[in-house]
């Protein structure tokens, strides 16, 4: 039955998403032919679409409750639990392995885009009535889409018949506290992106590209960047200690379709902020809401559909993949479309010169948008060689060379833009207040010329711009009273130092990290970097669905404690699988990293042992940034509530 | 999702490797005594492709053909070859397929011009939001 | 050209989706193909894996006769698969050296024992080294060599049954 409920919570959604997409069309086109129009008919219609949108994400999220309760239930009947899941889990790899699959995720997917649609819905007070009308439409129109796409191409209510005794198990490696939260903060990312696309639709339809629109956008862009940066950062760590070789990035397909709706967000980010300030980069900030959900789209479609050659085991058959490669022309090609037929009415803006804090910005953009490019164009580029009858591997090396410069560069705009002053500045006035930040990425590289022996280029200047950064981010904060620096200037402050951060940890991981990999005798000291670390023994250790071998190993660095650390090399027999479980112990210069291989007839252990120096710092940045990004979005609903109370006590006075 | 997907990656190879019973090569897993040799090896290692995972280099595969790849970069390069040459060696039996660094070439080319080029579109189009300094 | 310019962005975005579009309608062939097709064959010398049958080395192919070169392991389950059609070809009078790839004697007998011995020669591989030279990627593979050491044909996976004759064919073809 619950499964039942659930698909009929699905229908009626999708329904009232129909129903919300013929509203918001007729209430528009009413409203632009006469916009003086207050007749009953058109305020009716109007008004109709906020309630239908609250009630159509109240039912996509009720799909997805009745979707985790069989899950949790373990209920065999339905098809996709049988095939995705196990009677025998642990109930968090149950509930979150409602979304570990494809039907599930692309549940979670239209349930978050309709909660988006309702929060729009219920808070959204500022906007035209005409451009908040197209931007709800402009929203059901995606969730119909998606809507359809479960209903008739991937019904995760599908039911067994005979149901099987139990499932067929959850692949160990997602077995994961990773998976219960990854996917999720990454679509709300994602869907959040969806938001700031469908004000863009919304904003084009009815001619209101301003700075009110661009407010209005603001916030659930920074929202929706808060999540994906987030989620790239957790992501990434979870590859870091579940993939058992010390790599935390590694140009995946993937990882780049994460990382691309990331790169055009934070673009976005900084152009919204150009619009709602100073009224410029009109055309290119609704171009920038295009871009970045056709990435999030795009990233879906390509991991959803495994044709890159990260052999996905979701693998989409050509079915389902028309499907989504339907509703991104529908969607993706029809917004530009409309760019290109509407943006010509909308003038550029207000121009400026090009040594000023929109320079920056623009600098900004144009520097994240190349590197967008490149990741792009390097993940597509195995298969246009593939066209011409090549196999090609575009990698780590490629991305490195091609981005790694770009990105650097952009890390100097990034410390200069927010010292300079907006509409106009000098050469001269930003040069001595670039003396400080200067002077640091100048000792850093003489100190690391001298005492770090044999840094590679990149590493290289990577620390000595991570030194420069840090001072230059902070330096705003300077001389000013701290209490009454508004919250997203402190917010800027503490993305920009968390991104400093995080390069000084990336820089000095490729460079200072040391590896040992041996083949260990019980009792054989083994050194790493700093560390002693030495195998005390092997013991089989049993778990929850698992057995395992369990090294047992001591660390150990001049006279601190001993660090005891267990590496376990895990066996799962639903399905079938050996994978390993690295040991890590985190001390504040680095972490001691430990993996336990095979075991030689000999009785020799395979140890993979690193010590990485200051390898934490990646992650840490990586929350920073995403903590500046909830400053700065606290701070700004923070003033426009303010400003709105203003005006109500205004109009009461 | 990604690393889901990624974690899912290395699952769906698995059964075509983990299967011989013979421990490693001796040099897979263990690295050369002379720690500038390592490091060379190294970062050929982390350039090559995995031939069976499709998704990763060698330098970071459980697979036994990594193993006995990472075993044939180091014997070489501890036989004094330089990395390019065991590159070249390798992409002369797998393609440019089993490099990660891809070489330039004709069909290279649009890739890796592409940062300049996209620089040079990107400048070309923010030129208009830009106010003509008046002197 | 203005007009023009706003359009820019849509013609990218079709040339993205036509990529991803040929892609997914013409899946990649994700069979890693040897590129020494054509080449001579790389000289290698292995030691017997079992007593009593001899182990191989690449001059052993210059003698005018073509002949199969088989990649296989005991541990491997589509050579079992295999194992018929390797001695169909047999019975058809090919000669068929293998090269057991990371394998152990005890295993390799028992193998032969249960799926038929067809190998003039059983090399014994136990770093994938030859495999490697080869620009082979996976068990079992198989190369027509011809009388002069040339490297006709990969053929990557198990041999099928229908696949049979062909392959007697092209060897014939070579002589």
């Amino acid at each position: 039955m619950i499964a039942e409920a659930g698909l009929a919570a699905l229908w009626l959604a999708a329904a009232l998403a129909a129903m919300q997409v013929v509203l918001a069309a007729i209430g528009v086109r009413r409203v632009l032919a006469a916009p003086d129009d207050e007749s009953a008919l058109t305020t009716d219609l109007i008004g109709a679409v906020r309630p239908v949108a609250i009630v159509q994400g109240a039912l996509a999220a009720l799909a997805m409750a009745m979707l985790i309760a069989v899950f949790l239930r373990s209920d065999m009947s339905v098809l996709l639990v049988a095939e995705n899941s196990h009677s025998e889990k642990p109930w968090l790899y149950k509930f979150a392995g409602a979304w570990g699959n494809h039907e599930g995720s692309m549940l979670l997917w239209v349930t978050i885009l309709g909660l988006a649609g309702g929060a729009v819905a219920i808070f959204e007070r500022s906007l035209a009535r005409a451009t908040l009308t197209a931007t709800l439409g402009a929203q059901a129109l995606i969730a119909l889409g998606f809507y359809a796409f479960l209903l008739f191409a991937s019904n995760p209510f599908a039911r067994i018949e005979p149901a099987p005794a139990d499932g067929q198990g959850l692949n160990p490696l997602l077995q994961d506290p990773g998976l219960a939260f990854h996917p999720p903060t990454l679509y709300i990312g994602y869907v959040g992106i969806s938001v700031a696309f469908s004000f863009a639709v919304g904003a084009l339809v009815a001619r209101d590209v301003g700075p009110a629109f661009a407010r209005a956008m603001r916030p659930w862009v920074l929202g929706s960047w808060i999540f994906l940066t987030l989620g790239i950062t957790a992501g990434s760590y979870w590859a870091y200690y579940e993939l058992g070789w010390g790599g935390w990035w590694f140009w995946d397909p993937v990882e780049n379709a994460s990382l691309m709706p990331w790169l055009a967000a934070t673009a976005l980010l900084h152009s919204v902020t150009v619009l709602a300030t100073r009224d410029g980069l009109r055309a290119w900030t609704v171009m920038l809401a295009v871009v970045a959900f056709s990435m999030s789209m795009i990233g879906t479609f390509l991991v959803r559909s495994g044709i890159l050659t990260s052999v996905h085991a979701f693998a989409v058959d050509p079915t389902r993949g028309s499907f989504i490669l339907a509703l991104l022309v529908l969607y993706i090609g029809g917004a530009l479309a409309l760019f290109a037929t509407r943006v010509g009415t909308v003038r550029v803006g207000n121009t400026f010169d090009p040594v000023s804090r929109e320079g920056a910005l623009v600098a900004n953009n144009l520097l994240l948008s190349v590197i967008l490019g490149v990741v792009l164009i390097g993940t597509l580029y195995p298969i246009i060689a593939a066209g011409f009858g090549v196999q090609l591997s575009v990698g780590p090396p490629f991305f490195d060379k091609a981005a790694g410069p770009v990105a650097l560069l952009l890390v100097v705009v990034m410390a200069a833009g927010p010292l300079l002053r907006w509409r106009r500045d000098g050469w001269r006035a930003l040069t001595s207040r670039m003396a400080v930040p200067g002077a640091a990425f100048a000792i850093g590289l003489v100190a690391l010329l001298a005492f770090g022996r044999g840094v590679a280029l990149l590493p290289l200047l990577g620390l000595a711009l991570a030194a420069g950064l840090a001072v230059a981010s902070v330096a705003p904060l300077w001389r000013r009273n701290l209490l009454r620096t508004p919250l997203f200037t402190w917010g800027m402050v503490v993305a920009h130092l968390g991104i400093a951060v995080s390069l000084a940890g990336m820089a000095a991981e490729s460079a200072f990290t040391k590896q040992t990999l041996v083949a260990a005798r019980v009792g054989e000291p083994l050194q790493v970097g700093p560390y002693t670390v030495t195998l005390k023994g092997i013991s089989p250790v049993i778990g929850p669905n698992w057995s395992a071998l369990e090294a047992h190993l001591v660390a150990r660095r001049g006279d601190a404690p001993a660090i005891v650390l267990r590496p376990q090399s895990r066996f799962f027999t639903n399905p079938v699988t050996v994978t390993s479980e690295s040991a890590i112990a985190t001390r504040w210069d680095g972490q001691v990293y430990t993996v336990l291989g095979q075991i030689d007839p000999s009785g020799r252990v395979q140890l993979r042992l690193w010590w990485k120096p200051f390898v934490t710092l990646i992650w840490l940045g990586g929350a920073l940034v995403a903590l500046g990004g909830a400053l700065s979005l606290f701070g700004r609903l923070l003033r426009e509530r303010r400003a709105r109370r203003r005006v109500e006590a205004e109009a009461w006075a | 999702m990604r690393r889901a997907a990624l974690a899912l990656s290395l699952l769906a190879a698995a059964p075509a490797f983990a299967d011989s019973t013979l421990p490693a090569a001796p040099l897979a897993n263990t690295q050369l005594p002379d720690p500038v040799l390592e490091a060379k090896a190294q970062a050929l290692m982390v350039t090559l492709r995995c031939l069976v995972c499709q998704g990763q280099s060698i330098a970071d595969s459980d697979a036994e053909m990594a193993g006995d790849m990472r075993a044939l970069v180091r014997q070489r390069i501890q036989a004094g070859e330089q990395p390019a040459q065991i590159r070249d060696w390798l992409v002369a039996r797998y393609g440019d397929y089993v490099t990660y660094d891809p070489p330039f070439s004709l069909l290279t080319a649009p890739l890796w011009i592409a940062p300049l080029a996209l620089i040079a579109i990107g400048l070309w189009l923010a030129r208009a939001c830009f106010r003509r300094r008046r002197r | 050209m203005k007009g023009l310019k706003l359009w820019l962005p849509l013609v990218a975005f079709v040339a993205v989706l036509g990529i991803i579009a040929s892609a997914l309608y013409r899946p990649a062939d994700r069979t890693v193909y040897s590129a020494m097709v054509g080449k001579p064959l790389p000289a290698f010398e292995t030691p017997p894996l079992l007593p009593g049958k001899p182990g191989l080395a690449s001059a052993a192919f210059h003698d005018g006769k073509p002949k199969l070169l088989n990649i296989f392991a005991s541990w491997c389950v589509p050579c079992v698969a295999e194992a018929p059609q390797l001695m169909a070809l047999k019975a058809a009078g090919v000669t068929i050296e293998g090269v057991a790839i990371r394998d152990t004697p005890q295993a390799m007998r028992d193998f032969l024992a249960r799926v038929g011995d067809p190998y003039a020669a059983i090399g014994d591989d136990t770093a994938s080294a030859v495999q490697l030279s080869l620009g082979s990627s996976g068990v079992p593979e198989s190369f027509l060599i011809d009388g002069n050491g040339t490297i006709l044909l990969q053929h990557v996976g198990d041999i099928r049954a229908d696949e049979v004759p062909g392959i007697v064919a092209k060897l014939r073809a070579a002589r």
